[in-house]
């Protein structure tokens, strides 16, 4: 299969100009929609072949490298467009196809009547040909043409609705902040490039595994990849734009903003492993800004009222749990925390959208309640999303979050594992606060004239399979009190020389069965109980005062986007006005040059004086000016 | 020199310079009525001219980085001055993006220009040529004659066919470049006897004088690099020389405009490699840090004063300070990737900026103003125009993929590790251009395109024409071809390049003990 690899990427191109250039004219949504599920379909069967091919050969093998052509070659740069297929990419490919093409199926439905359906799916095309570039690239800039792609489309979905004035602002926002992450990205590449003379990864990272540890190069290098992946995978100080970018079609919001796009940090430092177990200095950070990432966003998750905002939260928090494991060195658990919260999150915010769908674009949970009845798959497969998103046995969730709790516990001790901890026990609570509003209690919207109904099939059923998936994915990665972590070993030859690097400065860490039984216990006592209360006193609220307090600082999301823009954004923009361009470019630079110009002309006014017609005085001039020449050329 | 086994139009370069300015001569003579023949016959002498521009393209030999087409005869016996022609790669390119560009500046001009028809097109047809003239002339007073002769055509484009204050605007532009215009010519004269000793006579033949004037004294050599690059730098134009540049650009017709920022500016880039950097490699080392300092405050001031911007055309003006401080850093940094990266650079800012400039002249034809706060959800009305304005946004802000970006990653990536910058500082600052060009034009598209369509009067505006289709297209075919497979132009101009870095290179090692600390 790896044979047609091409098409893999390919595929949704020609979707995406198939949409893009005719979609108007052939205005036929069954046509746009299918063609471009199709798009993602076959993708999704050829990586499941080139899967299977790869599972065939031994482990140490399991890498195919494909060049199709040079991309930019001048002096001693030289990149291709070349793909590297090992476990790490395939995994992720099956991901975004599997996912994305029920996302294009479940779209189908959601976007039925708008009058952009053909453009949406050109730009949901173009998205994961862009996400496939990404992950597939054998180099940093071809995974740079992918980062921007993903941007790009990201930009343009946000966007989609044009004509009100927030999507603009939210899609503005989004595709800078996250610029100031690819600044990073890019000093980064420059640096490599300058140090190493290539930018194809593999070179790269063969090149610095001899490089002692925490060397400031490697140390400088791993900072700046992980600024480009903190404005991408939306963590402090970063994260600011993915909130807001729930503008956008709730479909988009589930792939784009949850499942995949997000998740690109998380992959560029797992491609890059060997890097952060020489610079563990980075990685301490990167566990920080994940913990702090964590617990901030699953702070503010708890005040908000708007279904999407909540679980955009939600993303950003369990984004941050994929950090932490990273910055606890495991980066298979990071992979497989990124795989099972693709299946919850995009199941979460499908089922918010099958919501928002039926209850006419309202999107208050506060104006909600009662829907269990009226939408009942939508119900049952939320239900089990928010189970597994709350870490409750044996969800997918549960295993891959328990796993990252007990290694911050074991290789950065107890009081890290505390944080994880309390984010941990605050999901639980606001999933359960959502549930509670949405799906029970007594309607609190307008029935005289609002009749939820649920969703059409071509929704319900990607929520099932969803649903399925949430459920029972965990199991591709047991603990191994459990049995055994087939992803682990699925990914153990792409971790090998981060994992052997490690083994030479940090210490095998004491693992304890009981150690982690009893922490398991902890979080699901934990998980439960939040559960159990939240559910309680939301499922039966009825009244909503404004909250006072800290609880206004959490409504108000700390403020940050305030304090961001007190700080950066208007000073930046005052001085440039006020400073930069009616100061300097207008007074003094353009004052300095018409001062010279009327200086000129009044001059040459004067000077017009001994123009005077009189053929005299021009005599008298010439015949001065030769002797003064004259004299010169004598004594000189 | 020349390739004779594949060159059979000797004079092909002397047919791409006066063949656009002799048949611009008959317009004069046509009837004033007869719009249609006029606009007709100087679109058919415009392509005619990129067609042969092609043929030029498609025989030149891109394993040499040597100059290819010469012609060289005597001109004025007395100064030893000779009308002496050739190209390499780079101007090849620069060539050939004039000969683009003409024809599709006559296109957007079709219903857009409508006093004086015949003069405005006979302007721009010189202009064509004098333009190929600066591109290839290999003599310095040859070169100087097309530099001033291009001041004539541009300033009249914009003094007639201009905006309200197109007066203030034209003198603010005619006195800045005559000053850059009056060093380069002292100069050029300084020069010429500075090597009589070397040559046994008063020279302006390129290659001569760059045989020998690295002999000069190093102090020398500066002031002489002063003296030609000034000149250059006003017209690019780098930080501080910049002010003409958005008055000029406000008050010029869209032609004018896209002519300006696409081409004429690049007289300036072009400038700075062919003759500063071969002439005075002295000078050239002396000063980096200076002239690399402000092009790098010119790439942040001129993003920054983008996004304060109320006029469209003022916005894309000071973009054009932003761009083209890339290209002067990646001169100045003289190595491979940099230099590639500017040479690439000056074709990309020529398309992007060129196509922004039409589509404010679009705007404009529909709505007479360019201010932004008056417009807001046109894409509800021009829903294709739309696309094609977002394209060229995110082309301009150098989105991988598009154009942009191979110019400005090259650029930076280039010049990270130059020795001659000797910082990586300048790459870093740079850099934070991409978040500041994000910002500015998507701003400006926000407000212009997106959100409510809530004024009255934009409600009537017409999607894009056929004829403006036939002026942008092209151009949006290159912005993705060149962003796709940059390696078509790439290699066009890579064993020049290679050729004038080597140059320079030999020079340094000859005056090892000379200049060099």
């Amino acid at each position: 299969m790896s044979n047609f690899f091409y098409l893999v990427v390919l595929m949704p191109l020609i979707g995406f100009f198939i949409n893009g250039l005719f979609g108007k004219k052939i205005n036929n949504e069954k046509i746009s929609g299918w063609l471009s599920s199709i798009c993602i379909l076959i993708p999704f069967i050829i990586s499941a072949g080139t899967f299977f091919e790869l599972l065939s050969m031994s482990p140490e093998s399991r890498t195919i490298h494909q060049v199709y052509f040079s991309w930019i070659a001048t002096g001693d740069l030289g990149i291709n467009y070349a793909y590297l297929i090992d476990p790490l990419s395939i995994s992720l490919v099956l991901v975004i196809t599997g996912i994305g093409f029920l996302i294009h199926l479940y779209s189908i439905g959601y976007m039925h009547g708008d009058k952009g359906f053909a453009k949406y799916f050109a730009f949901l095309n173009l998205f994961v040909f862009a996400m496939l570039n990404l992950v597939l690239g054998d180099n940093l800039l071809l995974i740079f043409l992918g980062w921007e792609g993903v941007g790009l489309c990201s930009y343009l979905l946000i966007g989609f609705w044009y004509e009100k004035k927030f999507t603009g602002d939210a899609a503005k926002k989004a595709f800078i902040v996250n610029r100031i992450g690819d600044f990073g990205f890019m000093i980064a590449m420059f640096l490599i490039f300058a140090n190493f003379g290539t930018l194809e990864i593999s070179a790269f990272l063969s090149q610095i595994s001899g490089i002692q540890i925490n060397d400031g190069l490697l140390i400088a290098i791993s900072l700046l990849l992980f600024l480009g992946a903190c404005g991408k995978s939306a963590q402090i100080p970063l994260y600011v734009w993915l909130p807001d970018a729930m503008a956008g079609p709730t479909p988009v919001s589930a792939l784009i903003h949850a499942a995949t796009m997000v998740t690109a940090g998380i992959y560029l430092l797992a491609r890059t492993s060997i890097l952060y177990a020489l610079a563990p200095f980075t990685t301490h950070i990167v566990l920080i800004v994940g913990l702090l990432t964590a617990l901030m966003a699953a702070t503010i998750a708890l005040k908000q009222n708007d279904i999407k905002k909540i679980l955009a939260y939600s993303t950003v928090s369990q984004l941050g749990f994929m950090f932490v494991a990273i910055g606890n060195f495991a980066f298979t658990i990071a992979v497989f925390h990124l795989i099972t919260h693709a299946f919850f999150k995009a199941l979460l915010f499908l089922g918010s959208g099958s919501v928002i769908h039926g209850m006419h674009e309202e999107q208050d949970i506060t104006k909600m309640g009662g829907l269990k009845n009226k939408m009942k798959i939508t119900f049952v497969t939320f239900f089990i999303g928010s189970l597994a998103l709350a870490g409750i046995p044996p969800l997918s969730g549960f295993f891959s979050k328990d796993e990252i709790m007990y290694l911050t516990f074991i290789t950065s001790g107890p009081a890290y594992y505390i944080i994880t901890l309390i984010a941990a026990a605050c999901t639980a609570f606001y999933i359960f606060r959502l549930i509670g509003l949405t799906f029970y209690g007594k309607p609190r919207y307008d029935e005289a004239h609002l009749h939820p109904h649920e969703s059409p099939s071509l929704m319900t059923i990607p929520l099932i399979i969803l649903a399925v998936l949430s459920a029972i994915g965990g199991f591709i990665g047991l603990p191994h009190w459990l049995g055994h972590s087939m992803l682990g070993d699925w990914l153990a030859p792409v971790f090998s020389g981060a994992m052997s690097i490690l083994s030479t400065y940090q210490p095998e860490h004491q693992t304890s069965v009981a150690l982690e039984l009893g922490l398991v216990a902890v979080s699901v006592i934990v998980a439960t109980t939040m559960i159990v209360i939240s559910f309680k006193k939301f499922s039966k609220q009825t009244t909503f005062e404004e909250p006072t307090g800290f609880g206004k600082v959490l409504e108000n999301k700390y403020y940050v986007d305030e304090i961001y823009d007190k700080t950066i954004v208007e000073p930046i923009q005052k001085t440039s006005d006020k400073i930069l361009w009616k100061i300097f470019d207008i007074k003094i630079i353009d004052g300095f040059i018409n001062g010279v110009a009327n200086y000129i002309s009044r001059l040459s006014f004067d000077w017009r004086k001994i123009q005077t017609g009189v053929i005299q005085d021009y005599t008298t001039l010439s015949v001065a000016g030769i002797v003064i020449l004259l004299i010169y050329l004598i004594f000189r | 020199m020349q390739n004779q086994n594949r060159i059979n139009l000797n004079n092909i370069l002397s047919i791409l310079i006066f063949l656009p300015i002799l048949a611009a001569l008959p317009i004069l003579f046509f009837k004033k009525e007869n719009v249609k023949l006029i606009k007709g016959y100087s679109l058919a002498v415009t392509l005619l001219t990129f067609v042969a521009s092609l043929y030029l393209y498609f025989s030149f030999n891109i394993e040499s980085g040597d100059y290819q087409f010469v012609e060289k005869f005597q001109w004025v016996q007395l100064f030893n001055t000779f009308y002496y022609v050739g190209i390499d790669g780079i101007s090849l390119l620069l060539i050939v993006l004039s000969t683009f560009m003409m024809p599709l500046c006559i296109i957007a001009s079709w219903n857009t220009i409508q006093k004086n028809l015949k003069n405005y097109y006979f302007l721009l047809l010189t202009l064509l040529g004098g333009l190929i003239g600066v591109f290839c002339s290999l003599d310095l007073i040859l070169f100087y004659v097309f530099w001033e002769f291009i001041l004539i055509p541009m300033y009249f484009l914009i003094g007639i066919w201009g905006g309200e204050n197109r007066i203030y605007a034209t003198v603010k532009f005619f006195l800045y470049t005559m000053f850059g215009s009056v060093l380069l010519l002292i100069g050029i004269v300084w020069l010429g006897i500075l090597c009589i000793p070397y040559l046994g006579m008063f020279s302006t033949d390129l290659t001569q004088l760059t045989s020998v004037s690295s002999n000069l004294p190093v102090d020398i050599q500066t002031y002489l690099f002063i003296l030609f690059t000034l000149s250059f730098l006003i017209k690019v134009p780098l930080f501080p020389f910049h002010t003409w540049l958005p008055d000029a650009h406000v008050q010029a017709p869209t032609a004018g405009s896209v002519v300006l920022a696409a081409l004429l500016l690049k007289m300036g880039t072009y400038g700075l490699i062919r003759f500063s950097l071969s002439l005075f490699p002295a000078g050239f080392v002396t000063l980096t840090p200076y002239i690399a300092t402000l092009a790098v405050i010119g790439i942040v001031y001129g993003a920054l004063l983008s996004i304060v911007q109320k006029d469209m055309k003022k916005l894309v003006a000071y973009s054009s300070v932003s761009h083209l401080g890339f290209i002067v850093l990646g001169t100045f940094a003289l190595t491979q990737e940099a230099m590639q990266g500017s040479v690439i650079q000056m074709i990309n800012h020529g398309l992007s900026t060129g196509a922004l400039f039409m589509i404010v002249g679009m705007i404009y034809e529909r709505r007479h103003t360019k201010e932004i706060e008056k417009f807001g959800g046109i894409m509800k009305v021009m829903p294709v125009f739309s696309v094609i304005f977002m394209i060229v946004v995110f082309s301009s802000i150098g989105l991988p993929g598009l154009n942009g970006f191979i110019g400005e990653f090259l650029v930076l990536i280039g010049s990270f590790n130059s020795v001659n910058l000797g910082s990586n500082l300048y790459v870093i600052i740079s850099t934070s251009a991409v978040i500041l060009s994000a910002v500015y034009l998507l701003w400006m598209f926000q407000r212009v395109m997106l959100g409510p369509l809530d004024k009255e009067e934009n409600k009537s505006m017409k999607d894009i024409s056929k004829m403006e289709l036939a002026s942008i297209i092209p151009i949006l075919i290159f912005i993705v071809w060149i962003g796709v497979s940059p390696n078509t132009f790439l290699k066009v101009s890579e064993n020049s390049v290679k050729k004038v870095i080597e140059n320079f290179e030999q020079t340094k090692q000859r005056m090892s003990a000379g200049f060099l600390k």
